[in-house]
């Protein structure tokens, strides 16, 4: 099975290579979307972990026993349907296929959460500020 | 039979009009044939949501006590125009936030400006004014710092000497390795993508190409609000190459228009931030489009398949005014999602909204349909046989 994680580690543990344990001790295969140390040098990490069901639990136990506060996540880029206007500005530029025109007649702008690999291209392109970052990773604010 | 915009006011009064989009009409065309259609269809709706850079309102704040003669203003940091009387001012789309830091650490981002202030202002929300004046007899007052809301304002009326563009360029990046930043979006180098921008079959003067019916004084739905156009647009060039259905190949005419921005409707009128290049004001325009004789009815059918776009290099060559295009494409091709340039396989976006046009064609055809829209002759034609001047620079004071 497969599944997805928000991991906020505590100052302390930002620097232990944690997930090369997991990896070695558990056996579990993580595809890691989106990591950063914070200004407060907390750091938090968006994972997918595919394995065995008892050694993805047994992953996650071992992280909370660290005191890493692990959180199931769904989506860490979000469509605001108030905000978007279905221009399509952002589809050609996801190289994903997660923002896409199902139906060309419509022309309506759907987004499939399960296809996002979280680049966040989109929310550079997106005129009106209608693509969220749910951690709101402001990676590229200018000054 | 030739109708009269009377006869059919009457029916939209009586509530009897028959009324389609310029979407819907085309099946219906293609089912009944144009004969029968003419029999029973009065008004097809038209309609395009997007970016309009040439848009923008003139707001009158009232008088403060004392008074102040408003010499500098800024809106939420954003600066109108005063140069005219005391208390109005004029604020356009385009305009930055004061201490922007624009394109110096390229490409900008532009989060704010005129555009989201006429947004923040149609959705109800208190703006910051802050004005500045040198102070006279009657106008005492050299400061003022208060939150205002449109509410409040004796007027606010929007006046965009150019919305609804007649057909538009398609822009690509045929520059080797640089990505490039334009009101038309990020384009990717080697044409990796190509942006289009109006909503083809939908388009208000793709359905009346040669201004039959839409001319200055013509009703539209403005955003939600009725308003007209007051005027040709800015750029107005309707002396351009057209196919056999009479459509423009390029950008060809457009229309200055005007409505009151209290009974705008926020969904239609939204600040647009356009990464390396601006900011800008998107806005959803409807126009209806009075069946008065076959040949309207015709154009009206209009499908995407038949309209072309010119399909132009904005690293080199619109930039530097060339007169040199890649292809024609057509929005059929367009709207598919990928274009064929140099047998390669082209991604395609727009920067205007199919969809939301789609809604407000429906919207405004429920108007009509419902007696609350009526329909205005125009008093005066769109010019018919207008260039496109150029500007030479030539002489000047050093």
């Amino acid at each position: 099975m497969k599944q997805k994680f928000l991991l906020c580690y505590p100052r302390k543990r930002i620097k232990e290579p944690t997930i090369y344990y997991l990896v070695k001790h558990y056996d579990v295969i993580p595809n890691i979307f989106r990591a950063k140390v914070t200004e407060n040098q907390e750091g938090f990490m968006v994972v997918e972990l595919e394995g065995e069901e008892k050694n993805i639990a047994d992953s996650i136990a071992y992280l909370k026993s660290l005191g890493v506060k692990v959180d199931t996540f769904e989506k860490g880029i979000r469509l605001n349907k108030d905000k978007c206007t279905s221009c399509g500005l952002c589809v050609s530029n996801c190289p994903a296929g997660a923002l896409h025109i199902p139906d060309r007649k419509t022309m309506q702008v759907e987004f499939d959460s399960d296809k996002c690999i979280e680049c966040r291209a989109c929310i550079l392109v997106c005129p009106f500020g209608a693509i969220e970052d749910v951690l709101n990773d402001n990676q590229d604010a200018t000054i | 039979m030739e109708r009269t915009y009377s006869q059919i006011n009457e029916k939209i009064k009586k509530g009897e009009a028959v009324v389609v989009t310029a979407e819907e009409i085309i099946d219906i065309v293609e089912k009944e044939g144009l004969d029968n259609a003419y029999e029973k269809i009065d008004v097809v709706t038209t309609a395009t949501f997007g970016a309009m850079c040439s848009s923008g309102c003139f707001l009158n704040f009232g008088h403060s006590k004392p008074k102040i003669r408003m010499s500098e203003a800024w809106l939420n940091d954003v600066r109108v125009y005063t140069g005219i009387a005391a208390v109005d001012s004029y604020l356009g789309a385009t305009e930055l936030q004061y201490n922007d830091p624009e394109n110096r650490y390229f490409p900008g981002n532009f989060k704010y400006g005129g555009g989201h202030v006429i947004e923040d202002l149609i959705s109800g929300k208190d703006v910051q004014l802050f004005a500045l004046s040198y102070g006279t007899d009657e106008y005492p007052r050299k400061e003022i710092r208060t939150m205002i809301n449109i509410r409040d304002l004796n007027q606010a009326i929007m006046v965009n000497p150019r919305n609804c563009y007649q057909n538009y360029n398609v822009a690509v990046n045929a520059h080797k390795d640089r990505t490039i930043y334009t009101y038309l979006g990020q384009l990717k180098p080697n044409m990796q993508n190509a942006v289009y921008a109006t909503t083809g079959q939908l388009s208000p003067l793709l359905n009346d190409p040669t201004y039959r019916t839409i001319g200055v004084g013509t009703r539209v739905w403005l955003a939600g609000a009725h308003g007209h156009v007051y005027s040709q647009g800015t750029q107005h060039c309707s002396e351009c190459e057209r196919g056999d259905n009479d459509v423009p190949m390029e950008g060809a005419g457009t229309l200055a228009l005007t409505a009151d921005m209290k009974k705008m409707n926020p969904e239609f009128v939204r600040g647009v931030s356009m990464r390396g290049y601006g900011v800008s004001l998107a806005l959803g325009v409807g126009v209806p489009i009075p069946i008065l004789d076959k040949e309207i009815l015709k154009a009206t059918c209009v499908k995407d398949e038949d309209i072309y776009a010119p399909v132009i290099d904005y690293s080199h060559e619109y930039p530097n005014r060339n007169p040199g295009i890649v292809k024609k494409v057509s929005y059929g091709e367009l709207k598919s999602g990928k274009i064929i340039i140099d047998n390669k396989e082209v991604k395609t976006s727009s920067t205007s909204s199919y969809s939301k046009a789609r809604k407000i064609a429906i919207l405004l055809k429920k108007e009509i349909v419902e007696g609350k829209f009526l329909l205005n002759e125009p008093f005066e034609k769109l010019p018919s046989n207008q260039g496109f001047m150029k500007l030479e620079i030539r002489g000047g004071k050093k």
